[in-house]
């Protein structure tokens, strides 16, 4: 009988360290407890973040979180802005539980960082007017149905791709470039197009060659993918999703060039890591801070671009580029900017 | 385009691919040959596989020797199959539930001690590629099997290593008897929680090399759940593999040149619907599995924990 129960015990105890590594942030903010008198004497500007993957992911959740990070240090008085989060929610159920606790518990703003995060995040709207929540990518902000509370945001990662792929088109010498995608839809899929329409419009005889691994996070199978590439003669290769970093990690070791997207992927390969189109929110997240503050829960869908400063392309400068890339890429910059690049579909 | 795939190359270049793939599956499945013969499943694989993927990469990070690297994921990996062992001999814990239990603990462990001491993905000098003298030289088959790091010969060696181990000791004869027949065992003096205790341990010790094989020496980086269920593909491997080292090793084979191949047509963009390309792996593992497996080889009383009698 005790052994029974100690059997249970320790399974119960390997849960429960299991649940709070994977479920739950490393440091949780203390419960400030505040109470409806407090917002009235401006307290602290609470938000809430639901990740769909690490916020050390070298990618889409990483991005974001910094951003977050940034802003708070932005800030005069480090105590204005609290941020909680909950990272690696891939399951759609774990997700929708986070974003109704954080509602429960009040926070100014919750953000469900993830495109199938959508019916959960509206359904807790509905029950929470009173709080603004965000989601993305995404462009619905419910308004059509009469939601007043949701913000919705989204990047022109096909701007990036394609200035990208205009890089990678002056850069290959053998002429061909290899791209590695998770899954073949939303971000990825705008980028990579993006990306194929940069390249082609360099220099039509240049192949790209693409593969998806069919998952965000088979860090395993991107760094195959890679190896694939590179024997089927790819000498630049990009890719996105937090996968990656498995092939960074093959592109640096076989001295094969890397072009980064979503977050600076700098430090995976600083030999050749080229350039890296980076995601900054910081200036989504700001406008909602303001929006919120001056009672404006929602409506507005935002969008990243090369115009107005939320993506950017910057080169590493730990590796010599020659002028008439760097010229190129400027150039193709601003034609995106006044909208000489034809928008990409 | 389809020619393309046949042309000699690309064939190598699959069988290459697969050769390498193989390594993280052989590690973790013959490792888990052991613990299953003897009469235990650990479905844990995976997140041991974790803790020794993270290891492994922690003390190079901190500019360790490989090998002591490799060292670090086969101590972390001895110690989570002596919990497994605990929990599943000792306390005679439903060893499904468990092994779920020993994953998820050991994902989660390695996770947050990812986030606690190293905080953002890094990236290491893990082993480079050592191609064989002579060998390698050998046209195609030298590139195909004698060009790669040393973890990947070390992965095809266990599998004769395993095979003497099982079928020709007494060691092996004592693990083949607590899995078919644990109350003869005990009969004849064999002490069987000994012997489970010690092929949770060898089984936890190959799975945390399998994770290093990844960490530092396929990637050479460590992200959290870098391993993506690969320790599961495992333990299926052991049953596709009809519980011999040889049928393990077919099985990751084909396996892993399947999913090479599915690499390959994507690259050449040969069209085939994305989503079955990407399936192809699994959708063949499911068939084989259904059509081949004999179960002459199965233990009796496998996830059977074993009580003395009074």
């Amino acid at each position: 009988m005790n052994k029974r129960i100690g059997q249970l015990i320790l399974i119960l105890v390997l849960f429960g360290v299991a649940y709070v590594a994977i479920a739950s942030p490393l440091a949780v903010p203390a419960n400030s407890g505040r109470t409806e008198a407090d917002l009235a004497d401006g307290g602290p500007f609470r938000i809430a973040i639901v990740l769909p993957s690490s916020t050390v992911d070298m990618a889409w959740s990483q991005a974001f979180f910094e951003a977050l990070k940034a802003v708070q240090a932005e800030m005069d008085d480090e105590n204005a802005l609290e941020i909680a989060y909950s990272e690696g929610m891939l399951q759609v159920t774990d997700a929708a539980a986070a974003i109704r606790d954080y509602a429960s518990e009040g926070y100014d703003l919750i953000i469900a960082h993830s495109a199938h995060y959508g019916n959960s995040m509206f359904e807790v709207a509905a029950d929470f007017p009173e709080i603004s929540f965000a989601w993305g990518t995404a462009v619905d902000t419910g308004a059509d149905q009469g939601y007043k509370n949701i913000f919705a945001y989204e990047a022109a990662a096909d701007e990036g791709g394609y200035i990208n792929g205009v890089i990678a088109a002056l850069l290959s010498q053998s002429g061909i470039i290899g791209v590695i995608g998770p899954v073949e839809a939303g971000d990825a899929k705008l980028y990579i197009n993006g990306f194929i329409k940069g390249v082609a419009e360099t220099n039509p005889a240049m192949q790209v060659n693409v593969s998806y691994t069919g998952s965000f996070g088979d860090t395993a199978l991107a760094a195959a993918a890679a190896n694939v590439h590179i024997q089927a003669g790819a000498d630049v290769l990009t890719g996105s999703a937090q996968q990656v970093v498995g092939a960074v990690g093959i592109a640096r070791e076989a001295g094969i060039l890397w072009l980064g997207t979503q977050s600076d992927q700098t430090s995976l390969g600083p030999e050749v890591v080229v350039a890296n189109h980076i995601y900054d929110w910081t200036g989504v997240i700001n406008d909602m801070i303001a929006k919120i503050r001056s009672g404006e829960l929602g409506g507005t869908a935002y969008k990243l671009t090369l115009k107005n400063g939320g993506l950017i392309v910057e080169f590493n400068d730990n590796i010599d580029i020659a002028d008439d890339v760097r010229a190129a890429t400027v150039q193709a910059i601003e034609n995106i900017k006044s909208g000489a690049v034809q928008k990409m579909k | 385009m389809l020619d393309e795939l046949f042309a000699l190359t690309t064939l190598i270049g699959i069988l290459h691919s697969g050769v390498r793939l193989a390594t993280p599956y052989l590690f973790a499945a013959l490792g888990e040959t052991f613990v299953q013969r003897s009469g235990v499943l650990n479905q844990g694989v995976d997140g041991i596989m974790l803790m020794g993927a993270f290891f492994a990469f922690y003390e190079v990070f901190q500019g360790y020797n490989l090998w002591i690297g490799v060292l670090a994921a086969l101590v972390s990996g001895v110690l989570m199959g002596l919990l497994m062992a605990i929990i599943s001999v000792t306390m005679q814990g439903e060893q499904r539930i468990s092994g779920i239990g020993l994953y998820l603990f050991g994902r989660g462990l390695s996770s947050l001690l990812f986030k606690t001491l190293i905080g953002s993905v890094e990236g290491v000098s893990g082993f480079a590629k050592m191609s064989l003298p002579f060998l390698s030289a050998l046209p195609g088959i030298g590139y195909i099997f004698f060009d790669h790091n040393i973890l990947v010969y070390i992965s095809y060696l266990l599998v004769p290593v395993t095979w003497l181990l099982i079928n020709r000791t007494t060691f092996g004869l004592q693990i083949r008897a607590v899995g078919h027949n644990p109350e003869a065992a005990d009969a004849l003096g064999v002490n069987v929680n000994a012997i489970r205790y010690a092929t949770l341990m060898i089984g936890g010790g190959l799975a945390g090399v399998a994770g290093a094989s990844l960490s530092i020496g396929q990637l050479n980086i460590f992200q959290e759940n870098m391993t993506n269920g690969i320790g599961f593909i495992a333990v299926a491997l052991v049953y596709f593999g009809n519980w011999r080292a040889v049928g393990v090793l077919g099985g990751a084979l084909l396996f892993s040149l399947v999913n090479a191949l599915q690499l390959w047509v994507q690259v050449l963009d040969i069209s085939i619907p994305l989503d079955l390309v990407v399936m192809m792996p699994y959708i063949l593992t499911i068939c084989v599995l259904i059509f081949t497996v004999q179960k002459v080889q199965r233990p009796a009383v496998l996830a059977k924990p074993y009580e003395r009698g009074e």
